[in-house]
């Protein structure tokens, strides 16, 4: 009871990331505790899917051919049934939205604990994970002494797995009860919001909760158009109806990576991080020296931004709006 | 039609804090309603408003103080709210997501609710896990991450755009009874009135303890603790531009200069 089961994560015919980002991690849990790391990938072309993900450090693969895109109904069955058959301490997902989506009701299905969104595992017994709290302005240690459990790991913690695998890949029968499949995904629609493509952009003015209103979204707007950059945002400022979704960074938005993002009363939220830490330089305008923002700032100016940016907008011959 | 909805009174802690033993000093905490229950609560009053005879009824897990929280939503227009705490609640170190799922579970056996809607995550611990988890202990269907909803009462279907990563929906038909999990902008939560906030006053709220649903204190052990709580190193090596906003706006000007994607 030392092995660690993860299910890898496909959308519309590829693997998504985090996939390999679960054989990282379980294989360290796995080490750390002296067992095997079995990886099971569930639904679409199971064949070509498990040949991907023969990468290093994963000892066995389970193919399970069971329709084409994720369901959380026949996920929840599939996953129950491959923890019979491998019986492992921790059953390890994404904490995506499809994993937040049956991670908890395998956990209660089971009688097991669940601890979502884990930052760190460390192996020992009883496991801890690490995990953040309060909008990431601390972090916790969680210890569960359970013999089993359900880990979600969040998405870019640990680096995706590479290198040719040598695992041992089995097609696994699945028994899915079909009257216990109450809900059907009928397709899939992409976000709207008119033709700019803010991840085309070489610089993005970037704006956040910290504008406070409506009206005062002209004054970043005014900046994009000194600056002859784009204009984008965090996902509050898209909630309020305030941008529309096709400017929204982050993993619900856009993915970017621009040369220079310019984040403007903007926290930094992981979820908004996920969005834009890759691009070339980072630069951040906020009042708060302590936001999270600052850690992955290439340059910061720790003020307010309606006192720097009517003064960059004058810099590049503009005239502030407010 | 009966929709539940649970809310929770959240903490937030302010810029400058300092930590107590395994959590943040009580000082620096400010008490709000969950921002994702927030448009639970719109979702659920705007169905409301919109059909014939639907109840809405909300349930939260907290002390006295989290009243103010439930009168909020009371004044936004739910008609009744129920709040569940007694002693071992009080002195239970942590309520792991099981513990939470099972009380909510009992809470929606004694009030037969056609629909539950939760917010997906709470502001201070972001489990984000115990509407699917409720979902399974209580046999309803569920949709976690719903940033759209159109209801089919009579079909006995509830048609969801489900908020993927990368800007994305998944549309999915759900079978009620149902859990959903509400994301925020799945619509534009209203400000309480005056008139709601005087009304708000009049509305049910029922204090409930854990025996009232029959349980005891041996639905909150857990194996689940937490151990630690600490300010994660900082990881910044940005430079910072010191001065008054004129001299900072014309450093980063220079920069931008510099790095040649700015003309002017």
């Amino acid at each position: 009871m030392t092995d660690v089961l993860a299910i890898a994560e496909h959308r519309r015919g590829s693997l998504r990331d985090v996939s390999f980002e679960l054989v990282t991690a379980g294989r360290e849990l796995a080490d750390a505790r002296g067992g095997d790391l079995h990886l099971a990938v569930v639904g679409g072309d199971v064949d070509a899917f498990a040949e991907e993900l023969n990468v290093e450090g994963v000892d066995t693969i389970y193919t399970v051919d069971e329709g084409e895109e994720f369901n959380h109904d026949v996920y929840v069955q599939v996953a129950q049934q491959l923890i019979e058959e491998v019986e492992p301490s921790t059953l390890l997902l994404p904490n995506s939205v499809n994993g937040l989506d049956y991670a908890p009701a395998v956990a209660e299905r089971l009688g097991v604990p669940i601890v979502t969104d884990a930052i760190g595992v460390a192996g020992d017994d009883p496991l801890e994970v690490t995990r953040e709290m309060y909008g990431s302005k601390v972090e916790t240690t969680i210890e569960v002494d359970a013999p089993e459990l359900v880990v979600t790991i969040r998405s870019t913690e640990w680096d995706g797995a590479e290198g040719e695998g040598s695992a041992d890949v089995q097609s696994f029968e699945a028994d899915v009860d079909e009257s216990q499949v109450r809900s059907t995904v009928t397709g899939f629609e992409e976000a709207g919001g008119g033709d700019v493509d803010i991840a085309d952009a070489d610089v993005l003015v970037s704006v956040g909760r910290g504008i406070d209103e409506e009206e005062n979204i002209v004054l970043v707007e005014k900046l994009a158009e000194a600056l002859d950059a784009t204009l984008s945002s965090s996902r509050p400022i898209v909630d309020n109806g305030w941008l529309p979704k096709n400017r929204q960074v982050g993993q619900s938005g856009k993915v970017v990576t621009p040369k220079v993002y310019i984040a403007i009363g903007i926290s930094g939220a992981v979820q908004h991080v996920a969005g834009m830490k890759g691009s070339e330089t980072i630069v951040a305008i906020n009042t708060d020296p302590n936001a999270p923002i600052n850690d992955l700032a290439d340059y910061a100016i720790h003020d307010d931004l309606f006192d720097v940016v009517p003064a960059l907008i004058e810099e590049f011959g503009g005239e502030s709006p407010l | 039609m009966k929709i539940l909805v649970t809310v929770k009174e959240v903490a937030e802690a302010e810029d400058d804090f300092e930590i107590d033993g395994l959590d943040i000093d009580e000082r620096y905490l400010e008490y709000d309603l969950n921002e994702w229950d927030d448009y639970a609560v719109e979702e659920a009053v705007s169905i409301a408003e919109e059909g014939d005879d639907v109840e809405v009824v909300s349930v939260t897990v907290g002390p006295e103080r989290a009243e103010e929280t439930v009168r909020m939503a009371l004044a936004k227009g739910v008609d009744r709210a129920i709040r569940v705490w007694d002693d071992d609640l009080a002195t239970a170190e942590m309520l792991d997501v099981g513990a939470k799922a099972d009380i909510l579970a009992a809470v929606v056996e004694e009030e037969d609710p056609d629909l539950v809607f939760t917010g997906v995550q709470a502001n201070d611990d972001a489990f984000g896990a115990t509407g699917v988890a409720l979902a399974e202990t209580i046999g309803f269907e569920w949709a976690a991450v719903v940033n759209r909803l159109d209801l089919d009462v009579e079909g006995g279907v509830a048609s969801v755009h489900r908020e993927l990563e990368g800007g994305v929906d998944e549309l999915t038909d759900v079978e009620t009874p149902a859990v959903l999990t509400i994301q925020t902008g799945i619509n534009e939560p209203r400000y309480a009135s005056l008139r709601g906030i005087r009304q708000a006053q009049r509305k049910p709220l029922d204090v409930k303890e854990l025996g009232d649903y029959g349980l005891d204190s041996s639905v909150l052990e857990t194996p689940v603790s937490r151990t630690a709580m600490y300010v994660p190193e900082t990881e910044s090596d940005a430079t910072v531009f010191e001065g008054d906003a004129e001299e900072t706006a014309g450093q980063l000007a220079d920069l931008l200069r510099d790095k040649g994607v700015v003309e002017g």
